[in-house]
């Protein structure tokens, strides 16, 4: 923390002196440097890098510091607190949907409704970064994920499976792997997040059984406990722990052993979003050929599905003193040139891109090939529920966890996070709360 | 506080023959002091005691009386965070009586190199917490940590010291104990030195075997620096946050959970007003815990 303070504050200082000796310094080349506030995933920092690299040397007169931010709760917290101290960097890369309503955008970002590039950004996209007033915020900073389940195919092979289209015939697939020795389902609780992904990748299901669930959930009308297909994702989670299905050390699994053990065959089913795909890519080049992915399957064949998630964004901070400059840079990334081209350079495709002109790659992994056949299925894609809706409650890693390791019951934990999300939506300041 | 400055200048002027002693600086002398002290600390807590009774945002804040305490008090994780802490306090500051007392009584005896085993159980005390915590996560891990793996040659099968919800608090406690521990045997060590060689003399004279020496004269003439090992190692208890944010973040689920890091959750969800509330809570917590505490010792230490 404290150095991240400190080099922010040299950071500013030197942008001040820079300024400053760019005011006096009149008949010398003008040059501004911009300071982005980057994610930091290991394909995000590669893409950013990259990008960059493009757009300083399509823009000689702009220099790009990139600050790289800390990820998950602790960037929510930087963020909001940059953003309300008036101390955010020029150009900041946030998360989409329910996040972004929660940074106050009116007041904090810059209206980028008129800019002519936003023809070419996706409507799918365009409405997680609608801020209340109806005005547009942000650009895509990367591409769409599919939430589902990244699968061994060698496993499947090897045991003559085909991809489940129903729970049931999920859970037989596990039973079987069982017994040929793998463990059926990986879960890594060492990083929280990971468990929450029964729950949210199960959210086509929900709404292709309730297709007013987000509306009502956003008038505090539909509750996770007294909606049987909400209610499901808890159930799901809590069946592979009682079967006995998940690795040894679930408990203390991170994201990286999860992927390692799926990549090397120890286990078969990944309940994850498609990003990870590209990590595996990076860590074992030879071993993503053999990572699939399907929906996380629901009780109709007939209703097989799987739930997409939008890519963070990029927002100009309000009261950035390069206005043009950050333009300039959100301008690039809405293209061809600096939002697609650098994923496909560093050979990091998770999902299809959300800018008019950008296409996938053909040799894409098998995993992201087969998210792919769901996007051009018709009706086989929803968003999740956190674009949808802005109410997401902060506990409930910590209650996927619980159900995920037989502290809870799903009965339990639906209603104590039906608790949680009240806080989040009289916080939001949402009516029906 | 200004207000105060100048009204004891004022006083020093007319009364300086009289209450020499009294005034013997000037009173803008505590200017600086005081202007730090106001900014830093009384503003923050009076503003936080406004902000705990809000609903903010930092961009704004809406005011809800005491609706923020009431939440705080319905969090289903509270009590059992509640609970927790005082576990955590009670079992660690016992156990660094019980040890330190030992310890002590080893590093005050005669024994070859006394010296260096004095800093050996005080090295863990110098370490980072975070440190601390990192270490001890990788060596507790339920298949590949050391611990387990050791017992695994002696074919015992160890149990997930962190995953186990029934079993994740002990384990950090015991951690912190191995931390703390060395601390509570410092300051014992100085109370044993300081008990006067007379009283076990006398008792070598009537004849008390090693065993009565330390349960008749060590151990209640030592009583003062037990009084401080407890009240340290158990307002320590009470706040600690570091150690159980870097091994558990309060899990599996909400098992270690403690006042504490239910408070830091809220803060993290971006409950401002909450968890101010739940600092507030805190802070009378533990204001009325210690101070009867400290009035017991400072009464004790009157009568010696």
């Amino acid at each position: 923390m404290t150095m991240t303070y400190t080099r922010k504050t040299i950071l500013g200082l030197t942008a001040g002196l820079m300024s400053m000796t760019g005011l006096t310094g009149i008949a010398l080349a003008q040059q501004t440097t911009l300071s982005l506030f980057s994610p930091n995933d290991q394909a995000a920092v590669a893409y950013t890098e990259a990008m960059i690299e493009a757009f300083e040397a399509a823009n000689p007169d702009i220099n790009v510091e990139i600050e790289v931010g800390p990820g998950g709760t602790e960037r929510d917290n930087m963020v909001k607190s940059r953003l309300a101290t008036g101390t955010m960097n020029d150009v900041f890369v946030y998360n989409a949907g329910s996040l972004f309503q929660a940074i106050n955008p009116v007041q904090t970002t810059v209206d980028l409704t008129n800019e002519p590039y936003m023809a070419d950004i996706l409507n799918s996209f365009k409405q997680t970064v609608t801020a209340n007033d109806g005005t547009l915020r942000g650009v895509p900073y990367g591409q769409a994920m599919g939430g589902g389940v990244l699968y061994n195919k060698k496993i499947y092979e090897e045991l003559g499976l085909s991809v489940p289209m129903t729970w049931d015939e999920f859970m037989a697939n596990s039973a079987k792997i069982q017994e040929a020795g793998y463990a059926p389902v990986i879960q890594t609780f060492g990083d929280t997040w990971t468990s929450q992904l029964f729950i949210l990748a199960d959210y086509f299901n929900v709404q292709a059984k309730n297709p007013q669930f987000a509306e009502m959930y956003t008038r505090g009308e539909a509750k996770y406990a007294n909606t049987p297909a909400a209610m499901a994702g808890f159930q799901k989670q809590a069946d592979v722990f009682n079967a006995g299905y998940l690795n040894e050390d679930f408990g203390a699994a991170t994201l990286n052993d999860g992927l390692r053990m799926l990549a090397d065959g120890e286990g078969a089913h990944y309940p994850m979003l498609t990003f990870a795909v590209g990590t595996i890519a990076q860590d074992y080049p030879e071993l993503v050929g053999d990572v699939g992915f399907f929906a996380l399957p629901g009780d109709d064949a007939s209703l097989n599905g799987t739930t997409v998630w939008m890519p963070t964004a990029l927002y100009i901070s309000a009261n950035t003193p390069n206005m043009e400059a950050a333009k300039k840079l959100v301008e690039f990334v809405a293209s061809k040139e600096g939002g697609c081209d650098p994923w496909v350079e560093i050979n990091a495709i998770t999902g299809p891109f959300l800018i008019q002109g950008c296409e996938l790659p053909a040799d894409v992994n098998p995993a992201v090939a087969d998210l792919q056949t769901y996007f051009t299925a018709n009706g086989r894609t929803a968003p999740a529920l956190e674009f949808l809706s802005p109410v997401k409650g902060p506990s409930l890693e910590n209650i996927t966890v619980e159900v995920g390791s037989g502290i809870r019951t799903p009965e339990d934990a639906a209603a104590l996070y039906d608790e949680d999300v009240k806080k989040q939506a009289q916080q939001l300041g949402l009516p029906g709360w | 506080m200004s207000v105060t400055t100048a009204d004891s200048a004022g006083a020093l002027q007319t009364t300086v023959r009289k209450k020499p002693i009294q005034a013997r600086y000037p009173g803008w002398f505590i200017l600086p002091a005081a202007v730090i002290y106001s900014v830093l600390f009384l503003a923050p807590t009076v503003s936080s005691l406004y902000f705990s009774l809000t609903r903010w945002t930092l961009f704004d804040s809406v005011f809800i009386g005491f609706e923020n305490f009431a939440q705080f008090f319905r969090e289903p994780f509270l009590v059992q965070g509640l609970i927790n802490t005082v576990i955590y306090a009670v079992v660690t500051s016992g156990m660094k009586v019980v040890i330190g007392m030992a310890f002590a009584v080893l590093l005050t005896s005669n024994i070859v190199a006394r010296g260096y085993l004095r800093s050996v159980v005080f090295f863990p005390v110098l370490v980072s917490t975070v440190g601390v915590g990192i270490t001890f996560t990788v060596l507790m891990h339920p298949t590949q940590g050391m611990i387990n793996e050791t017992l695994a040659l002696f074919g015992i099968k160890g149990p997930g010291w962190l995953t186990n919800p029934s079993l994740a608090l002990y384990s950090v406690a015991l951690v912190d104990v191995w931390k703390g521990v060395g601390l509570a045997t410092v300051i014992y060590i100085a109370g044993l030195v300081a008990i006067p060689r007379d009283y076990y003399e006398a008792a070598r004279i009537d004849g008390a075997t090693p065993w009565q020496n330390f349960w008749y004269v060590t151990l209640p003439l030592s009583r003062p620096a037990t009084a401080t090992v407890i009240i340290l190692s158990f307002i320590g208890g009470l706040r600690t946050f570091d150690l159980i944010w870097a091994m558990t973040k309060g899990g599996p689920g909400f098992a270690s959970d403690t006042v504490a890091s239910v408070i830091y959750k809220q803060y993290q969800a971006g409950f401002y007003g909450l968890s101010t509330a739940g600092n507030v809570v805190l802070f009378v917590l533990i204001a009325v815990l210690v101070i009867p505490l400290t009035m017991i010792l400072n009464r004790r230490r009157g009568h010696e």
